[in-house]
């Protein structure tokens, strides 16, 4: 009997400390967002909760993305960053995203998060909180526009015109490095955007059209001519992204589009005030502007111990005020509508492009599932460097996306 | 005197004493895994969520799959150049062999491939074959050559990880045959001298049959080395350009992980397994008859 009594008391002490604590997991590639978590946000959320007390763990990017698998399942923190939009609805649908329609209608969230509210909704409710996102969009050399007399392109037309100019010039019109093969997605999902829609976009990741359809001709026939053309720089099936920027900082290539993360690394090789940022010109002029703007999110994993808690942490991180620093460190776009306007240039152009779009795609490997997106990037890479082998290469995506989408 | 159960059979049970904390860990560490994937292989499973049997439908998509025919191929090609490092090797160590005390540094020098780990070897190749920095790109300027983009070429990119593959390799055969070397009988040497061998002849009947243990384990340890190949490929290309240099142990780590597809994962494990299993088949066979041979 002592000794039940001895136990009962020891577990009971256990739950009471658990209570008090939660995990949080950092998967930023980001340094200074780590810094920034440890120093300034997890001490001011202890000192508007106390007895609250928060265990960060952080965890390589890459990385990140197959550990997360295993520990929602085995033992999961309280509170998980990761990706809206089709990566999240992976994890909703096997049961391990717990539903936080709650914190969204005591926190009135709805209103504040209204622009990211979508991508985090399944089935009529929210399972988590989104916290930044960025745009994408051409980032070009300005004094080497100015050298041949060019201005930001409105139409598909101009960024023709400028192509012929440059390549003239011996400047290659556009850098990338495919060998990761996401880069090369983000050209599909403008051309796809600006030729197709928005909602032919979605039912294309959704798996409802065939990679083979008529309405896409368009997209790899203008892609196709890009590549023909030699305006995409050789070998870019050997560079990474970050590899990607060495010839636009040499000025061989004046054009690269890129996500807002690309900006600090060309100010840091002496591009500061060189680099000027516009939009994917418009293709049709019928077809309304949709942007890719990826977005980040945190939840919270069904199995989690300590839940009510984690709300807390998770309405403290849809707050104006403390997405507004988070977004300024990382170099992203707060989520919350009332936070402050951000004062750098760039965020402040991204702003205006993501709150005018007629709606945001997430981007092709987050809205459309993994296999899918792994092999139609594979697809994508290789029509880059062989536009004529567009038949086949469209073929073996379409025969993938049969197998994945049974439809 | 009466002796108990324990003293009269403690011959017979000491060795599986001896063995069980060995058989339990081989149980737990090498066979339920092998069963356990061939398990999975006949579902259609995300690694996360419900696991619905399919039979052997892994299977027959394989058969059908561009992606695993070229991993097979690649693999064979894996397999040739890696049948050549073993006599690559043996020139080499014949030529290392020398009474010389500097050689000692040469040899060191040959040996520092296999000592960084593959991680290492393929960063190094990887900025070796870069096209616009690299230093191969330097060397083909020189002779006013175009740059060769090795590793974003389809048709080159095998060579280019296999010859990075080979360079620790070699080094490997190398400090095998070195070992075999240094081991050889001098008495057998003297007397073939005296009967007049010399040359191709005396390598040929004299030093090579004793350096057959080298060779056969220089061999297997290829072969091996050639069937499971991974991480150069993982590193220097990801299996890339668009899939072009897959081999089917990283199609099954893209396919298990970044595809979440555990089943058709696992089955392209057991297809592996059953290639090298063939070959450890000969290679058990090859050691029981041997041992069996000296009994």
């Amino acid at each position: 009997m002592k000794y039940l009594v001895l136990i009962v008391t020891a577990l009971l002490f256990v739950t009471t400390a658990m209570a008090g604590t939660i995990k949080v997991t950092n998967n930023s590639s980001n340094p200074d967002v780590h810094k920034l978590w440890k120093e300034r946000i997890i001490p001011m959320f202890e000192k508007e909760n106390p007895g609250i007390k928060v265990k960060m763990t952080i965890y390589d990017h890459e990385a990140y993305k197959t550990a997360i698998r295993n520990f929602l399942q085995a033992e999961p923190p309280d509170v998980v960053n990761w990706f809206s939009g089709n990566r999240m609805k992976f994890f909703v649908e096997q049961g391990l995203f717990e539903d936080v329609s709650d914190v969204w209608n005591k926190h009135d969230l709805h209103a504040k998060l209204s622009s990211a509210r979508s991508t985090v909704t399944l089935d009529g409710k929210q399972w988590g909180v989104p916290t930044t996102y960025y745009q994408w969009g051409f980032y070009y050399r300005k004094d080497i526009f100015a050298k041949y007399g060019l201005g930001e392109p409105r139409s598909m037309g101009d960024l023709m015109h400028i192509s012929e100019t440059l390549k003239k010039n011996g400047i290659t019109p556009f850098t990338i490095g495919t060998k990761y093969l996401w880069t090369a997605a983000g050209w599909f999902d403008f051309l796809n955007l600006r030729v197709n829609g928005y909602d032919f976009h979605m039912a294309l990741m959704d798996g409802n059209i065939s990679y083979e359809d008529k309405r896409l001709d368009k997209v790899f026939d203008i892609w196709g001519d890009l590549a023909r053309k030699g305006y995409y720089i050789k070998n870019h099936a050997s560079y990474s992204w970050q590899e990607g920027q060495a010839p636009m900082i040499n000025g061989d290539a004046a054009m690269y589009l890129m996500g807002n993360f690309v900006v600090p690394d060309l100010v840091k090789a002496g591009l500061d005030g060189k680099i000027g940022y516009f939009q994917f010109p418009v293709i049709d002029g019928s077809v309304r502007t949709y942007e890719d703007a990826p977005t980040d999110s945190m939840h919270i994993p069904s199995r989690a111990k300590n839940k009510t808690d984690a709300k807390k942490f998770l309405a403290f991180f849809a707050r104006a005020d403390i997405q507004g620093i988070i977004a300024e460190a990382a170099g992203m776009l707060p989520a919350n509508n009332q936070s402050p306007t951000p004062t750098d240039e760039f965020l402040k152009i991204g702003f205006k492009v993501l709150s005018e779009a007629a709606g945001l795609a997430q981007f092709y490997d987050r809205d459309t599932t993994p296999e899918m997106a792994k092999e139609g990037m594979k697809g994508f890479q290789e029509f880059m460097v062989f536009p004529d082998r567009e038949k086949q290469i469209r073929k073996r995506i379409e025969k993938v996306r049969k197998r994945i989408f049974k439809k | 005197m009466q002796a108990n159960y324990w003293d009269r059979n403690q011959l017979k049970f000491a060795p599986v004493f001896f063995l069980a904390p060995a058989m339990l860990f081989f149980a737990v560490y090498v066979l339920h895994p092998i069963f356990s994937s061939l398990w999975i292989s006949f579902f259609e499973w995300d690694g996360v969520g419900e696991m619905i049997w399919v039979g052997i439908g892994n299977y027959v998509e394989m058969w059908d799959d561009d992606r695993v025919h070229t991993a097979i191929l690649n693999n064979l090609l894996w397999l040739v150049f890696f049948l050549l490092a073993p006599p690559l090797s043996l020139a080499l160590a014949l030529f290392l062999n020398q009474d010389l005390s500097e050689i000692k540094y040469a040899k060191s020098l040959f040996f520092f491939p296999f000592v960084i780990s593959p991680v290492v070897v393929g960063l190094i190749f990887s900025w070796f074959y870069n096209p616009k920095y690299g230093l191969l790109d330097s060397f083909l300027e020189l002779f006013g050559l175009q740059p060769l983009a090795l590793l974003s070429d389809e048709n080159l990119a095998n060579f280019g990880i296999i010859a990075a593959a080979m360079w620790p390799q070699i080094a490997y055969c190398l400090i095998l045959y070195l070992a075999g070397l240094a081991a050889l009988n001098k008495e057998i040497i003297e007397s073939a001298r005296i009967d007049g061998a010399s040359g191709w002849a005396m390598f040929w009947n004299i030093i090579l049959p004793q350096l057959r243990p080298a060779t056969f384990i220089a061999v297997v340890v290829s072969v091996l080395g050639a069937l499971r190949s991974f991480d150069l490929v993982a590193i220097m290309t990801q299996g890339g350009p668009w899939g072009s240099t897959t081999v089917l142990a990283y199609e099954m780590v893209e396919q298990a992980i970044f595809n979440y597809r555990m089943g058709y994962g696992a089955a392209l494990a057991t297809i592996l397994f059953l290639i090298l299993d063939i070959y450890i088949a000969w290679f058990l066979i090859r050691v029981w008859l041997n041992e069996k041979g000296r009994l």
